[in-house]
Protein backbone atom coordinates (compact mmCIF):
# COMPACT_ATOMS: atom_id res chain seq x y z
CA UNK A 1 0.00 0.00 0.00
CA UNK A 2 1.26 3.48 -0.75
CA UNK A 3 0.00 7.01 -0.31
CA UNK A 4 -1.19 8.60 -3.54
CA UNK A 5 -1.63 12.33 -3.97
CA UNK A 6 -4.57 12.57 -6.35
CA UNK A 7 -5.42 16.27 -6.52
CA UNK A 8 -5.02 19.63 -4.87
CA UNK A 9 -7.89 20.20 -2.43
CA UNK A 10 -8.71 23.49 -4.15
CA UNK A 11 -9.44 21.71 -7.43
CA UNK A 12 -12.72 20.29 -6.17
CA UNK A 13 -15.17 22.85 -4.81
CA UNK A 14 -17.94 21.85 -2.37
CA UNK A 15 -20.63 19.95 -4.27
CA UNK A 16 -18.21 19.11 -7.06
CA UNK A 17 -16.36 15.93 -7.98
CA UNK A 18 -13.36 14.86 -9.97
CA UNK A 19 -12.29 11.63 -11.59
CA UNK A 20 -8.79 10.47 -10.67
CA UNK A 21 -6.85 7.31 -11.29
CA UNK A 22 -4.90 5.45 -8.64
CA UNK A 23 -2.89 2.46 -9.81
CA UNK A 24 -5.09 2.29 -12.86
CA UNK A 25 -8.22 2.28 -10.73
CA UNK A 26 -10.74 5.01 -11.61
CA UNK A 27 -11.93 6.78 -8.47
CA UNK A 28 -14.47 9.59 -8.23
CA UNK A 29 -13.59 12.10 -5.51
CA UNK A 30 -16.52 14.10 -4.12
CA UNK A 31 -16.38 17.24 -1.98
CA UNK A 32 -19.25 17.28 0.51
CA UNK A 33 -19.14 20.57 2.40
CA UNK A 34 -15.37 20.51 2.62
CA UNK A 35 -15.06 16.80 3.37
CA UNK A 36 -13.71 14.54 0.68
CA UNK A 37 -14.91 11.05 -0.22
CA UNK A 38 -13.67 8.59 -2.81
CA UNK A 39 -15.85 6.08 -4.67
CA UNK A 40 -14.94 3.53 -7.29
CA UNK A 41 -16.04 5.00 -10.63
CA UNK A 42 -17.79 1.82 -11.60
CA UNK A 43 -21.35 1.18 -10.50
CA UNK A 44 -21.89 -2.29 -8.99
CA UNK A 45 -24.94 -2.74 -11.24
CA UNK A 46 -23.56 -2.63 -14.79
CA UNK A 47 -20.49 -0.45 -14.42
CA UNK A 48 -21.80 3.08 -15.04
CA UNK A 49 -19.31 5.90 -14.33
CA UNK A 50 -20.45 7.23 -10.94
CA UNK A 51 -18.48 10.44 -11.31
CA UNK A 52 -20.98 11.62 -13.94
CA UNK A 53 -24.04 10.93 -11.85
CA UNK A 54 -26.41 13.55 -10.49
CA UNK A 55 -25.81 14.60 -6.90
CA UNK A 56 -29.05 14.71 -5.03
CA UNK A 57 -30.77 13.86 -1.74
CA UNK A 58 -32.84 10.96 -0.57
CA UNK A 59 -36.63 10.83 -0.58
CA UNK A 60 -38.02 8.20 1.75
CA UNK A 61 -41.44 7.40 3.14
CA UNK A 62 -41.57 6.12 6.72
CA UNK A 63 -45.11 5.11 5.89
CA UNK A 64 -47.28 5.55 2.79
CA UNK A 65 -48.31 9.17 2.40
CA UNK A 66 -45.49 10.63 4.50
CA UNK A 67 -42.33 11.83 2.81
CA UNK A 68 -38.95 12.66 4.23
CA UNK A 69 -36.06 14.32 2.48
CA UNK A 70 -32.61 13.70 3.89
CA UNK A 71 -28.94 13.43 2.89
CA UNK A 72 -29.20 16.60 0.75
CA UNK A 73 -26.20 16.72 -1.56
CA UNK A 74 -24.84 13.43 -0.21
CA UNK A 75 -26.41 10.98 -2.66
CA UNK A 76 -25.16 10.25 -6.15
CA UNK A 77 -27.44 8.67 -8.76
CA UNK A 78 -25.64 6.52 -11.33
CA UNK A 79 -25.72 8.27 -14.74
CA UNK A 80 -27.00 5.12 -16.42
CA UNK A 81 -29.92 3.52 -14.59
CA UNK A 82 -30.10 5.91 -11.70
CA UNK A 83 -29.35 3.67 -8.71
CA UNK A 84 -28.78 5.85 -5.65
CA UNK A 85 -25.65 5.59 -3.51
CA UNK A 86 -24.61 7.30 -0.31
CA UNK A 87 -21.42 9.17 -1.17
CA UNK A 88 -20.05 8.80 2.36
CA UNK A 89 -20.63 5.09 2.79
CA UNK A 90 -21.19 3.65 -0.69
CA UNK A 91 -24.50 2.23 0.49
CA UNK A 92 -27.11 1.64 -2.21
CA UNK A 93 -30.76 2.32 -1.46
CA UNK A 94 -32.56 -0.07 -3.76
CA UNK A 95 -31.02 -3.20 -2.26
CA UNK A 96 -28.86 -2.04 0.65
CA UNK A 97 -28.34 -5.56 1.89
CA UNK A 98 -26.78 -6.70 -1.34
CA UNK A 99 -25.18 -3.78 -3.08
CA UNK A 100 -22.57 -1.34 -1.98
CA UNK A 101 -20.13 0.51 -4.12
CA UNK A 102 -16.51 0.53 -3.04
CA UNK A 103 -15.44 3.67 -1.23
CA UNK A 104 -11.95 4.99 -0.50
CA UNK A 105 -11.05 7.22 2.43
CA UNK A 106 -9.60 10.52 1.28
CA UNK A 107 -7.25 12.36 3.56
CA UNK A 108 -6.35 16.04 3.31
CA UNK A 109 -2.64 16.62 3.77
CA UNK A 110 -0.63 19.84 3.99
CA UNK A 111 1.72 20.60 1.14
CA UNK A 112 4.63 20.70 3.58
CA UNK A 113 3.99 17.11 4.67
CA UNK A 114 3.51 15.98 1.08
CA UNK A 115 6.77 17.56 0.03
CA UNK A 116 8.51 15.57 2.78
CA UNK A 117 6.93 12.32 1.59
CA UNK A 118 6.82 9.46 1.08
CA UNK A 119 3.91 10.00 -1.31
CA UNK A 120 3.23 9.02 -4.89
CA UNK A 121 2.23 12.16 -6.75
CA UNK A 122 2.23 11.47 -10.42
CA UNK A 123 1.60 14.46 -12.64
CA UNK A 124 0.77 16.72 -9.72
CA UNK A 125 3.08 19.56 -8.95
CA UNK A 126 3.19 19.95 -5.17
CA UNK A 127 3.64 23.26 -3.41
CA UNK A 128 3.92 23.85 0.33
CA UNK A 129 1.12 26.43 0.30
CA UNK A 130 -1.51 24.02 -1.02
CA UNK A 131 -3.39 21.20 0.65
CA UNK A 132 -3.67 17.87 -1.10
CA UNK A 133 -6.04 14.93 -1.32
CA UNK A 134 -4.44 11.60 -0.51
CA UNK A 135 -5.73 8.07 -1.10
CA UNK A 136 -4.05 4.99 0.36
CA UNK A 137 -3.95 2.10 -2.07
CA UNK B 1 -25.88 -10.16 5.73
CA UNK B 2 -24.67 -10.76 2.25
CA UNK B 3 -22.83 -7.69 0.98
CA UNK B 4 -21.34 -7.90 -2.45
CA UNK B 5 -18.41 -5.58 -2.61
CA UNK B 6 -16.94 -5.60 -6.03
CA UNK B 7 -14.25 -3.92 -8.01
CA UNK B 8 -15.71 -5.19 -11.19
CA UNK B 9 -19.38 -5.12 -12.01
CA UNK B 10 -21.53 -8.17 -12.52
CA UNK B 11 -19.54 -10.56 -14.53
CA UNK B 12 -18.77 -12.41 -17.46
CA UNK B 13 -20.47 -12.78 -20.80
CA UNK B 14 -17.80 -10.72 -22.33
CA UNK B 15 -17.81 -7.80 -24.65
CA UNK B 16 -14.71 -7.47 -26.67
CA UNK B 17 -15.82 -9.98 -29.20
CA UNK B 18 -17.37 -8.32 -32.24
CA UNK B 19 -21.00 -7.61 -31.48
CA UNK B 20 -24.18 -6.40 -33.11
CA UNK B 21 -26.35 -3.77 -31.46
CA UNK B 22 -29.96 -4.07 -32.51
CA UNK B 23 -31.13 -0.83 -30.93
CA UNK B 24 -29.18 2.40 -31.30
CA UNK B 25 -30.96 5.75 -31.14
CA UNK B 26 -29.49 8.51 -33.26
CA UNK B 27 -30.67 12.04 -32.50
CA UNK B 28 -30.63 15.37 -34.26
CA UNK B 29 -28.17 17.99 -33.08
CA UNK B 30 -30.76 20.56 -33.94
CA UNK B 31 -34.30 20.25 -35.31
CA UNK B 32 -33.30 21.90 -38.58
CA UNK B 33 -31.20 18.87 -39.54
CA UNK B 34 -34.27 17.52 -41.35
CA UNK B 35 -34.72 20.73 -43.38
CA UNK B 36 -32.91 19.56 -46.53
CA UNK B 37 -35.63 16.95 -47.01
CA UNK B 38 -38.65 18.93 -45.82
CA UNK B 39 -40.50 21.25 -48.18
CA UNK B 40 -41.07 24.78 -46.96
CA UNK B 41 -44.76 23.99 -46.48
CA UNK B 42 -43.89 21.33 -43.89
CA UNK B 43 -41.40 23.53 -42.11
CA UNK B 44 -44.03 26.25 -41.92
CA UNK B 45 -46.57 23.78 -40.63
CA UNK B 46 -44.26 22.56 -37.90
CA UNK B 47 -43.46 26.14 -36.88
CA UNK B 48 -47.12 27.12 -36.83
CA UNK B 49 -48.87 24.01 -35.53
CA UNK B 50 -46.18 21.73 -34.14
CA UNK B 51 -46.08 17.98 -34.30
CA UNK B 52 -48.89 16.82 -32.07
CA UNK B 53 -48.80 13.31 -30.66
CA UNK B 54 -51.94 11.23 -30.25
CA UNK B 55 -52.04 11.83 -26.52
CA UNK B 56 -53.85 14.25 -24.26
CA UNK B 57 -50.72 16.20 -23.34
CA UNK B 58 -49.84 19.29 -25.31
CA UNK B 59 -46.18 18.52 -25.74
CA UNK B 60 -43.44 16.26 -24.51
CA UNK B 61 -43.77 12.72 -23.26
CA UNK B 62 -46.63 11.71 -21.03
CA UNK B 63 -44.33 10.94 -18.11
CA UNK B 64 -41.11 12.48 -16.89
CA UNK B 65 -38.06 10.42 -17.75
CA UNK B 66 -35.45 9.15 -15.36
CA UNK B 67 -32.56 11.04 -16.92
CA UNK B 68 -32.38 14.06 -19.28
CA UNK B 69 -33.71 13.15 -22.75
CA UNK B 70 -34.24 9.66 -21.29
CA UNK B 71 -30.52 9.19 -21.90
CA UNK B 72 -27.33 8.40 -20.07
CA UNK B 73 -25.94 11.47 -18.37
CA UNK B 74 -22.46 10.55 -19.49
CA UNK B 75 -23.51 10.41 -23.16
CA UNK B 76 -23.78 14.16 -23.77
CA UNK B 77 -21.34 14.89 -26.61
CA UNK B 78 -18.46 17.24 -25.82
CA UNK B 79 -19.73 19.62 -28.50
CA UNK B 80 -23.12 19.77 -26.74
CA UNK B 81 -26.46 18.70 -28.12
CA UNK B 82 -28.60 15.75 -27.17
CA UNK B 83 -27.20 12.37 -26.32
CA UNK B 84 -26.91 10.39 -29.55
CA UNK B 85 -26.60 13.47 -31.78
CA UNK B 86 -22.87 13.16 -32.52
CA UNK B 87 -21.52 10.35 -34.67
CA UNK B 88 -17.95 11.04 -33.54
CA UNK B 89 -18.89 10.72 -29.89
CA UNK B 90 -21.05 7.64 -30.51
CA UNK B 91 -18.03 6.03 -32.13
CA UNK B 92 -15.74 7.04 -29.32
CA UNK B 93 -18.03 6.12 -26.44
CA UNK B 94 -19.88 3.13 -27.80
CA UNK B 95 -19.10 1.66 -31.23
CA UNK B 96 -15.32 1.48 -30.89
CA UNK B 97 -14.81 0.41 -27.25
CA UNK B 98 -17.65 -2.12 -27.37
CA UNK B 99 -16.52 -3.44 -30.75
CA UNK B 100 -19.92 -2.95 -32.37
CA UNK B 101 -19.54 -4.11 -35.96
CA UNK B 102 -23.23 -3.92 -36.83
CA UNK B 103 -25.42 -1.20 -35.33
CA UNK B 104 -29.09 -0.90 -36.18
CA UNK B 105 -30.42 2.65 -36.05
CA UNK B 106 -33.90 3.14 -34.65
CA UNK B 107 -34.65 6.87 -34.77
CA UNK B 108 -37.42 7.79 -32.33
CA UNK B 109 -39.36 11.01 -32.05
CA UNK B 110 -39.15 11.61 -35.76
CA UNK B 111 -42.86 11.97 -36.46
CA UNK B 112 -44.17 8.42 -36.50
CA UNK B 113 -47.76 8.20 -35.34
CA UNK B 114 -48.40 11.94 -34.96
CA UNK B 115 -51.91 13.22 -35.52
CA UNK B 116 -51.20 15.02 -38.79
CA UNK B 117 -50.62 12.02 -41.02
CA UNK B 118 -49.44 13.97 -44.08
CA UNK B 119 -46.82 15.67 -41.93
CA UNK B 120 -45.92 12.28 -40.46
CA UNK B 121 -45.26 10.92 -43.95
CA UNK B 122 -43.02 13.90 -44.78
CA UNK B 123 -41.12 13.66 -41.49
CA UNK B 124 -40.57 9.95 -41.81
CA UNK B 125 -39.13 10.37 -45.28
CA UNK B 126 -36.87 13.16 -44.05
CA UNK B 127 -35.73 10.86 -41.23
CA UNK B 128 -34.80 8.17 -43.72
CA UNK B 129 -32.74 10.50 -45.90
CA UNK B 130 -31.13 11.98 -42.78
CA UNK B 131 -30.08 8.51 -41.65
CA UNK B 132 -28.16 8.08 -44.89
CA UNK B 133 -26.62 11.54 -44.90
CA UNK B 134 -25.62 11.78 -41.25
CA UNK B 135 -25.05 8.16 -40.26
CA UNK B 136 -24.90 5.22 -42.66
CA UNK B 137 -22.87 7.01 -45.33
CA UNK B 138 -20.40 8.11 -42.64
CA UNK B 139 -19.94 4.80 -40.81
CA UNK B 140 -20.41 1.50 -42.56
CA UNK B 141 -21.07 -0.32 -39.30
CA UNK B 142 -24.39 1.49 -39.01
CA UNK B 143 -27.53 0.33 -40.78
CA UNK B 144 -30.77 2.24 -41.04
CA UNK B 145 -34.40 1.38 -40.40
CA UNK B 146 -37.06 2.55 -42.83
CA UNK B 147 -39.11 4.79 -40.57
CA UNK B 148 -42.72 4.76 -41.74
CA UNK B 149 -45.89 6.74 -41.01
CA UNK B 150 -47.66 3.58 -39.95
CA UNK B 151 -51.09 5.17 -39.54
CA UNK B 152 -51.08 5.42 -43.34
CA UNK B 153 -50.02 1.90 -44.31
CA UNK B 154 -50.29 2.55 -48.07
CA UNK B 155 -47.83 5.44 -47.81
CA UNK B 156 -45.71 3.28 -45.51
CA UNK B 157 -45.55 0.48 -48.06
CA UNK B 158 -44.45 2.96 -50.72
CA UNK B 159 -41.71 4.26 -48.44
CA UNK B 160 -40.49 0.70 -47.77
CA UNK B 161 -40.34 -0.08 -51.49
CA UNK B 162 -38.48 3.15 -52.12
CA UNK B 163 -35.54 1.70 -50.18
CA UNK B 164 -35.93 -1.86 -51.46
CA UNK B 165 -32.57 -1.83 -53.20
CA UNK B 166 -30.66 0.37 -50.80
CA UNK B 167 -28.34 -1.86 -48.75
CA UNK B 168 -28.08 0.78 -46.01
CA UNK B 169 -31.63 -0.11 -44.94
CA UNK B 170 -32.11 -3.43 -43.20
CA UNK B 171 -35.33 -3.09 -41.22
CA UNK B 172 -38.75 -1.41 -41.18
CA UNK B 173 -39.45 0.45 -37.95
CA UNK B 174 -42.84 0.57 -36.24
CA UNK B 175 -43.68 1.65 -32.72
CA UNK B 176 -45.70 -0.54 -30.40
CA UNK B 177 -48.53 1.78 -29.35
CA UNK B 178 -50.53 2.32 -32.50
CA UNK B 179 -54.13 3.42 -32.99
CA UNK B 180 -55.24 -0.18 -33.57
CA UNK B 181 -53.56 -3.45 -32.56
CA UNK B 182 -50.83 -4.10 -35.10
CA UNK B 183 -52.38 -7.28 -36.48
CA UNK B 184 -55.33 -5.25 -37.74
CA UNK B 185 -55.78 -5.58 -41.50
CA UNK B 186 -55.34 -1.86 -41.85
CA UNK B 187 -51.60 -2.44 -41.38
CA UNK B 188 -51.19 -5.40 -43.71
CA UNK B 189 -49.75 -3.41 -46.62
CA UNK B 190 -46.74 -2.70 -44.38
CA UNK B 191 -46.13 -6.40 -43.78
CA UNK B 192 -46.63 -7.24 -47.42
CA UNK B 193 -44.03 -4.68 -48.51
CA UNK B 194 -41.55 -5.66 -45.81
CA UNK B 195 -41.76 -9.33 -46.71
CA UNK B 196 -41.38 -8.42 -50.37
CA UNK B 197 -38.16 -6.42 -49.86
CA UNK B 198 -36.74 -8.87 -47.33
CA UNK B 199 -36.61 -6.60 -44.32
CA UNK B 200 -37.80 -7.62 -40.86
CA UNK B 201 -40.36 -5.37 -39.23
CA UNK B 202 -38.89 -4.06 -35.99
CA UNK B 203 -41.49 -3.02 -33.44
CA UNK B 204 -40.03 -0.72 -30.84
CA UNK B 205 -41.67 0.20 -27.55
CA UNK B 206 -43.32 3.65 -27.36
CA UNK B 207 -45.46 5.75 -29.64
CA UNK B 208 -48.83 7.24 -28.84
CA UNK B 209 -51.84 5.60 -30.43
CA UNK B 210 -54.48 7.67 -28.66
CA UNK B 211 -55.21 4.89 -26.18
CA UNK B 212 -54.32 4.91 -22.49
CA UNK B 213 -50.90 3.50 -21.62
CA UNK B 214 -52.35 0.41 -20.01
CA UNK B 215 -55.50 -1.61 -20.66
CA UNK B 216 -56.88 -0.27 -17.39
CA UNK B 217 -56.16 3.40 -17.97
CA UNK B 218 -53.48 6.02 -17.47
CA UNK B 219 -51.15 5.07 -14.64
CA UNK B 220 -49.76 7.47 -12.05
CA UNK B 221 -46.08 6.76 -12.43
CA UNK B 222 -43.43 6.48 -15.10
CA UNK B 223 -42.41 3.08 -13.80
CA UNK B 224 -45.86 1.80 -14.74
CA UNK B 225 -45.40 3.02 -18.28
CA UNK B 226 -41.94 1.41 -18.35
CA UNK B 227 -43.11 -2.05 -17.42
CA UNK B 228 -46.32 -1.46 -19.36
CA UNK B 229 -44.30 -1.68 -22.55
CA UNK B 230 -44.35 -5.42 -22.07
CA UNK B 231 -48.14 -5.35 -21.97
CA UNK B 232 -48.28 -3.29 -25.16
CA UNK B 233 -45.90 -5.70 -26.84
CA UNK B 234 -47.93 -8.69 -25.69
CA UNK B 235 -51.13 -7.20 -27.10
CA UNK B 236 -49.62 -6.44 -30.48
CA UNK B 237 -47.96 -9.84 -30.75
CA UNK B 238 -51.21 -11.53 -29.80
CA UNK B 239 -52.88 -9.49 -32.53
CA UNK B 240 -50.23 -10.30 -35.17
CA UNK B 241 -50.61 -14.00 -34.51
CA UNK B 242 -54.35 -14.25 -34.15
CA UNK B 243 -55.26 -11.93 -37.03
CA UNK B 244 -53.23 -14.26 -39.20
CA UNK B 245 -50.48 -11.87 -40.29
CA UNK B 246 -47.87 -14.63 -40.15
CA UNK B 247 -50.20 -17.07 -41.87
CA UNK B 248 -50.66 -14.59 -44.72
CA UNK B 249 -47.06 -13.47 -45.05
CA UNK B 250 -45.06 -16.64 -44.51
CA UNK B 251 -41.68 -14.98 -45.11
CA UNK B 252 -42.33 -12.08 -42.75
CA UNK B 253 -39.87 -11.61 -39.88
CA UNK B 254 -40.53 -9.36 -36.91
CA UNK B 255 -38.22 -8.09 -34.19
CA UNK B 256 -39.67 -7.12 -30.82
CA UNK B 257 -37.58 -4.22 -29.53
CA UNK B 258 -37.37 -3.06 -25.93
CA UNK B 259 -40.52 -4.66 -24.64
CA UNK B 260 -38.86 -7.37 -22.57
CA UNK B 261 -38.90 -11.03 -23.48
CA UNK B 262 -39.17 -13.26 -20.41
CA UNK B 263 -42.96 -13.05 -20.71
CA UNK B 264 -42.95 -14.50 -24.21
CA UNK B 265 -43.06 -18.20 -23.31
CA UNK B 266 -46.02 -17.67 -20.96
CA UNK B 267 -47.91 -15.76 -23.65
CA UNK B 268 -47.24 -18.52 -26.15
CA UNK B 269 -48.37 -21.21 -23.70
CA UNK B 270 -51.59 -19.36 -22.93
CA UNK B 271 -52.30 -18.75 -26.59
CA UNK B 272 -51.76 -22.39 -27.44
CA UNK B 273 -54.04 -23.59 -24.66
CA UNK B 274 -56.77 -21.14 -25.61
CA UNK B 275 -56.47 -21.78 -29.32
CA UNK B 276 -56.95 -25.49 -28.91
CA UNK B 277 -60.30 -24.71 -27.31
CA UNK B 278 -61.26 -21.91 -29.69
CA UNK B 279 -59.69 -22.99 -32.96
CA UNK B 280 -62.92 -22.65 -34.91
CA UNK B 281 -63.00 -18.92 -34.17
CA UNK B 282 -59.74 -18.37 -36.08
CA UNK B 283 -59.60 -21.13 -38.68
CA UNK B 284 -57.17 -19.05 -40.78
CA UNK B 285 -54.47 -20.20 -38.35
CA UNK B 286 -53.05 -23.45 -39.62
CA UNK B 287 -50.65 -24.01 -36.74
CA UNK B 288 -50.34 -23.46 -33.03
CA UNK B 289 -49.80 -19.80 -32.11
CA UNK B 290 -46.49 -20.70 -30.48
CA UNK B 291 -45.22 -22.05 -33.79
CA UNK B 292 -45.93 -18.76 -35.56
CA UNK B 293 -44.14 -16.93 -32.77
CA UNK B 294 -41.23 -19.32 -32.93
CA UNK B 295 -40.84 -18.94 -36.70
CA UNK B 296 -41.56 -15.23 -37.17
CA UNK B 297 -40.41 -13.38 -34.07
CA UNK B 298 -36.97 -12.31 -32.83
CA UNK B 299 -36.28 -10.39 -29.64
CA UNK B 300 -33.79 -7.68 -28.87
CA UNK B 301 -32.27 -8.29 -25.49
CA UNK B 302 -32.45 -4.90 -23.81
CA UNK B 303 -33.81 -4.31 -21.23
CA UNK B 304 -32.96 -7.81 -20.15
CA UNK B 305 -34.94 -8.90 -17.11
CA UNK B 306 -32.77 -9.14 -14.00
CA UNK B 307 -34.09 -12.03 -11.89
CA UNK B 308 -32.45 -13.40 -8.77
CA UNK B 309 -30.78 -15.74 -9.17
CA UNK B 310 -29.62 -14.48 -12.54
CA UNK B 311 -29.56 -18.02 -13.88
CA UNK B 312 -33.35 -17.80 -14.26
CA UNK B 313 -32.80 -15.59 -17.29
CA UNK B 314 -31.03 -18.45 -19.01
CA UNK B 315 -34.15 -20.55 -18.51
CA UNK B 316 -36.34 -17.81 -19.97
CA UNK B 317 -34.04 -17.33 -22.96
CA UNK B 318 -33.89 -21.07 -23.48
CA UNK B 319 -37.68 -21.39 -23.53
CA UNK B 320 -37.85 -18.86 -26.36
CA UNK B 321 -34.65 -20.05 -28.03
CA UNK B 322 -31.03 -18.84 -27.98
CA UNK B 323 -31.33 -18.46 -31.75
CA UNK B 324 -34.04 -15.80 -31.37
CA UNK B 325 -32.22 -13.05 -29.46
CA UNK B 326 -30.49 -10.03 -30.93
CA UNK B 327 -28.18 -8.25 -28.55
CA UNK B 328 -29.07 -4.57 -28.06
CA UNK B 329 -27.85 -1.76 -25.82
CA UNK B 330 -30.43 0.98 -26.44
CA UNK B 331 -27.52 3.44 -26.58
CA UNK B 332 -27.63 6.28 -25.55
CA UNK B 333 -30.82 5.83 -23.59
CA UNK B 334 -30.76 5.64 -19.83
CA UNK B 335 -31.90 2.05 -19.64
CA UNK B 336 -28.85 1.05 -21.69
CA UNK B 337 -27.58 -2.52 -21.26
CA UNK B 338 -23.82 -2.84 -21.20
CA UNK B 339 -22.42 -5.64 -23.36
CA UNK B 340 -19.82 -6.61 -20.77
CA UNK B 341 -22.12 -6.82 -17.77
CA UNK B 342 -25.75 -7.23 -18.75
CA UNK B 343 -25.69 -11.00 -19.27
CA UNK B 344 -24.04 -12.28 -16.12
CA UNK B 345 -24.04 -15.92 -17.13
CA UNK B 346 -21.62 -18.57 -18.16
CA UNK B 347 -22.85 -19.65 -21.55
CA UNK B 348 -21.45 -21.76 -24.34
CA UNK B 349 -19.36 -20.25 -27.10
CA UNK B 350 -22.04 -20.87 -29.69
CA UNK B 351 -24.73 -19.34 -27.49
CA UNK B 352 -22.53 -16.30 -26.92
CA UNK B 353 -21.86 -15.95 -30.62
CA UNK B 354 -25.52 -16.23 -31.57
CA UNK B 355 -26.66 -13.89 -28.83
CA UNK B 356 -24.13 -11.16 -29.50
CA UNK B 357 -23.96 -11.26 -33.29
CA UNK B 358 -24.89 -14.46 -35.12
CA UNK B 359 -28.65 -14.12 -34.84
CA UNK B 360 -28.52 -10.51 -35.99
CA UNK B 361 -26.52 -11.49 -39.04
CA UNK B 362 -29.20 -13.99 -39.97
CA UNK B 363 -32.15 -11.66 -39.42
CA UNK B 364 -31.03 -8.48 -41.19
CA UNK B 365 -30.41 -8.60 -44.88
CA UNK B 366 -26.96 -8.26 -46.37
CA UNK B 367 -24.99 -7.88 -43.16
CA UNK B 368 -23.32 -11.26 -42.66
S1 LIG C 1 -24.87 0.79 -14.05
FE1 LIG C 1 -25.31 2.07 -12.38
S2 LIG C 1 -27.41 1.87 -12.10
FE2 LIG C 1 -26.94 0.49 -13.70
Amino acid sequence: MSRHVVAAASEIAPGERKLVSVRGRPIAIFNLDGEFYGMLNRCPHQGGPMCEGKITGLVTAPEPGKYDYSHAGAIVRCPWHGWEFNIRTGQSYCEPERFKTRTYPVEVADGAAVVEGPYVAERIAVSVEERYLVVDL
Amino acid sequence: MNVQLRDTPLVQATSKIAIADGDIHPARFKASEFDPWLDQKWRDRIAQFGTRQRQPWQSGPAYPKSQPNASRRDAVPPEGGKQGSSLAFMQQQHLDPNNVVLGILNPLGSGQGIQDVDLSIALCHATNEWQIAKWTSQDKRLKASVVVAYEDPIASAAEIRRYADNPDFVQVLLLSRTSEPLGSRKYWPIYEAAAEVGMPVGIHAFGYGGNPMTPSGYPSYYIEEMVGHSQAQQSLLNSLVVEGVFARFPTLKTVMIEGGSAWAPALAWRLDAAWKRLRAETPHLARLPSEYIRDHVWWTTQPLEEPEPRSHIADAIGWTGWDKFIFATDYPHWDYDDPATSLPLKISESQRHDYFIGNAQRVYRGVA
